[in-house]
Formats: structure tokens, C-alpha cells, sequence
């Protein structure tokens, strides 16, 4: 429920750990009330959204789990090494993951900027480098490659890959439809339910269409029919 | 305690990169008591009555104010649902919040005292607890702020609580008229504002004619008041919202 509106019904999955999971679906149908939930921000009127086991939102899931807005939710009047020393405390982390935080995503140059100083696509690798501090279990990304040029895309994609080959375990959204192919497995949602989950390979295959956007478009239309 | 300390550190920094806010926490009631001070030129009098109350009115209202307008400005722009999933727990949020603001407000409150009674020889029985009562009233301010922020969806709200929360105690605190003249319902509403005892305990050290005793007891109701705005604030953080 948000808002007193109904916005997720029958959705029942899970991710497994170590994979990378596409949430992919048009802007509107639930991806973020979804992830919202997971992460235990979201009130929820019916149903159990379990973390590695734990209730969505408690004390101890909240030590495993990187959650990243799709709105930068960092502090523009700090700058980009202050936000990041600030959540590091929070989450017990040193100066070296912070350090080590900055590289990933590309900001070195820009450490001592003012957040607000920065585009949008800077800001969201920010509110993203906030998130691998703590060095969770579990990525909670909500749209998080929004706004971003190929290069830093691709780069992005390199790093989920990267923590996923680590064993993290990576919930990614998305309502661009050539991400899925980078994802272990999709979840297709519309209109808050989930109309697919399978691999890349398994929609292109049971849809006869290469490509993944054609994919989604014959499986709206099967649902709505 | 460190996410405490980490916090406070995090708002002192976030002030820091804003120096015209620095300026105005700093020297804005100085600079109104300096003007209260020369408008009463002619009767002296009045500015040694209500000289001391103004130490500690205006750090309350621009505390009240600048932390309700922070607290808001959390809540909008998503950074309060972030903390609110990392292990930072909700009393050491509001806590590293007081304590930011408190050490802003131990600033402006010798500033101005200083100023008041060294150079607008403001006649007053002990600076130092003149300095303690305009702290207790800051934090007192900030822990309203941080209280009614639960209340306002914008910083637009949020600004308009001030007349909302601050006026009603300014009229019934014993500045404007004296409590017991009031009639029998508005005194017993004054009875329960934390402005009142702030009044009173101001009113002491101005007149110097009072025992420590209710000094300390007044102090004591205004501390009381900002623990439970405080206690209040944190409980008012909803970690799940619809």
C-alpha cells in the first residue's frame, strides 16, 4: 500500500544468493515500493518480505544490507569524502574502505567537491559508493544507472558483476530493458505483479524474440490478453 | 556513542559549508539586543527587565527554526530513509542533532551574553548561569524544531510552526504581563509551557532577589522539557512510512 493505494499484489519471488537480479519493468509498476519493502522503509499491508532470513527492516538486517534511492541520497552541502566518512562511521567502516569506495566508483578527482557542485549522474555514483562502504551482503539498487553515459554504465555493471562473483547478492532495478541481459536473472513486473522471472536466455527463448525489449512487449501483451 | 558523535560532527560540517547560516546563529541576537537595548534608550529600566529574557528568547526561536527546517530537509530529501536502514538508531540520531546544535548555541549564547553585559551593561546577578539558562532554552528550541518536524511535509510548513509553537508562549510567559494577572485558564496553560519557567528563571537573576532554589527548580522543568521533546522526536521517526 503507498498512499492508501494499492500498489503491489501477488508478488512472490526470491533472489538467490550470489546472483544478480533485474527488477525491470516501465516506471510506475512497483519497482520502488518493491525494493522500499525489502529494505523495510516500506509499510505494508499484507504479506512477509524475509532478508537472509530476517524480518525485512530489522537491527540485524540492516548491518547486511546496502540500499541505494533512485533519488542521490546524499548530503549536497557535505562534500563527496565527508558523505562518505559520515556513512562509514554508521556502519563501522575505516578511512581505507572509504578511500577504496572512491575508486570504485570513479570520483577520486572529485573527492573534495560539494555534492551539490556535481551533476546527476556524479551524484548517484556517490549515494552508490555510500552503499559499498559497510561491505553488505545484500544491494538493495533502485534505478541506480539512471542518467549515466555507456562507459560509466558498463563500468557500473562491471563492479555489480564483480561483488556478485564475491558472493553478494544484487537486487537491481531498472526500466531500461538492455540491462537484463546483464543481469543472472530478470523479474519483469507491470502494474505491481510480476509477469516474468527467468533468465535472459529462458524469456528470449520462450518469447522466440532476441531482443530482451521485444521479449517484454509479447509478454505484456500474453498477460493482458 | 560514536554514531552519536558522528552525526553531531556530520550537521557541524553541513553548517560549516554555510557560513552565511554561521553568521546569522552567531550574531543575529546580539544584534537584535543591541537594538532592543538603544530603542529603550530613554528607559533604562525596561531594557534591565527584559534585557535578560531576550538572552534567551532568540537563541530559542532561531533554534527552533533552523532545526525544524534541517529536520524537514532530511525527511524530503531521502537521506532520513537511508540512515533509517543502516545501523544508526533513531535516539542517536536526534541526539547527534542536539548535540550539534547545542554546541552552535553555547557559541551564540556567550556571544550575546557577553555583549549584553560587558558592553550594554546589562545588570545581572551571575553571567554564567545567564549563559547556562540561554544554552538550556537553545536546546529547548531545538529539541521543538526537531519534534514539530514530524508534523510538517515541507520546509514551507515547517517555518510557519514558529508563530504556531513560539508566539503563544511569548504572549503567556510573564514578559508581556505578569502570569498571575492573567485570568485563572491562561494561567494554567502557562503553568504547563516551558517558556514560562525560562521567563521566571531570567526574571531572578535580572531582579538578583530570589533564592537558588527556584532557580535550580526552573532550570530543572526546562531541562525536563527538552529531554521529553527529545524522547518525543525520536519516537516520532518513522522508520516505515506508506
Amino acid at each position: 500500500m503507498r498512499s492508501g493505494r494499492s500498489v503491489l499484489s501477488d508478488v512472490t519471488f526470491s533472489v538467490p544468493t550470489g546472483q544478480i537480479v533485474g527488477l525491470l519493468g516501465p516506471s510506475g509498476c512497483g519497482k520502488s515500493t518493491l525494493i522500499r519493502a525489502i529494505v523495510g522503509a516500506q509499510r505494508i499491508g499484507a504479506g512477509d518480505v524475509r532478508v537472509l532470513g530476517e524480518p525485512a527492516g530489522s537491527a540485524c538486517t540492516r548491518r547486511s544490507v546496502g540500499y541505494v534511492t533512485q533519488a542521490s541520497s546524499v548530503y549536497p552541502d557535505l562534500t563527496v569524502r565527508q558523505n562518505l566518512h559520515y556513512f562509514a562511521s554508521l556502519s563501522g567502516a575505516d578511512d581505507e574502505a572509504t578511500e577504496g569506495a572512491l575508486d570504485e566508483v570513479g570520483l577520486r578527482t572529485r573527492a573534495d567537491a560539494l555534492v551539490r557542485d556535481l551533476s546527476g549522474g556524479q551524484r548517484t555514483r556517490v549515494s552508490l559508493a555510500a552503499a559499498l562502504l559497510g561491505d553488505p551482503d545484500v544491494y538493495l539498487l533502485d534505478e541506480p544507472t539512471v542518467g549515466l553515459d555507456p562507459v560509466l554504465r558498463r563500468d557500473l555493471w562491471k563492479l555489480f558483476a564483480r561483488l556478485a562473483d564475491d558472493g553478494r547478492t544484487i537486487l537491481v532495478s531498472s526500466h531500461v530493458m538492455d540491462e537484463a541481459g546483464r543481469c543472472d536473472r530478470v523479474l519483469l513486473m507491470r502494474e505491481g505483479r510480476i509477469i516474468a522471472d527467468a533468465t535472459p536466455d529462458e524469456l528470449r527463448r520462450r518469447t522466440g524474440q532476441d531482443d530482451l525489449e521485444q521479449a517484454f512487449l509479447v509478454l505484456a501483451e500474453e498477460v493482458a490478453a | 556513542m560514536s554514531r552519536t558523535l558522528a552525526t553531531a560532527k556530520r550537521v557541524l560540517q553541513q553548517l560549516s559549508h554555510d557560513p552565511r547560516s554561521v553568521a546569522l546563529i552567531v550574531v543575529l541576537p546580539s544584534l537584535l539586543l543591541l537594538l532592543f537595548r538603544y530603542v529603550y534608550d530613554g528607559s533604562p529600566a525596561v531594557f534591565d527587565r527584559v534585557g535578560p529574557q531576550m538572552l534567551g528568547i532568540f537563541p530559542f526561536i532561531i533554534m527552533f527554526l533552523v532545526t525544524s527546517v534541517t529536520m524537514v530537509r532530511e525527511r524530503t530529501s531521502g537521506t532520513l530513509e537511508r540512515l533509517l536502514t543502516t545501523p544508526l538508531r533513531r535516539g542517536e540520531l536526534i541526539a547527534g542533532y542536539g548535540l550539534a546544535f547545542g554546541a552552535a548555541a553555547l557559541l551564540q549564547s556567550l556571544v550575546s551574553s557577553a555583549m549584553a553585559i560587558w558592553w550594554l551593561e546589562l545588570d545581572v546577578s551571575s553571567p554564567w548561569v545567564v549563559v547556562i539558562l540561554a544554552v538550556t532554552d537553545a536546546v529547548l528550541g531545538t529539541a521543538l524544531g526537531l519534534m514539530m518536524s514530524a508534523f510538517a511535509a515541507t520546509e514551507f510548513q515547517a517555518v510557519q510552526f514558529m508563530p504556531l509553537v513560539v508566539i503563544p508562549q511569548l504572549l503567556l510567559c510573564g514578559l508581556l504581563a505578569p502570569r498571575a494577572s492573567m485570568p485563572e485558564v491562561l494561567e494554567r496553560v502557562s503553568d504547563v509551557l516551558p517558556l514560562s519557567y525560562a521567563t521566571d528563571a531570567f526574571s531572578d537573576l535580572g531582579t538578583g532577589a530570589t533564592s537558588t532554589g527556584s532557580l535550580a527548580a526552573d532550570l530543572g522543568v526546562l531541562v525536563g522539557c527538552s529531554a521529553m521533546a527529545l524522547v518525543g522526536a525520536a519516537l516520532t521517526l518513522r522508520r516505515r512510512t506508506s
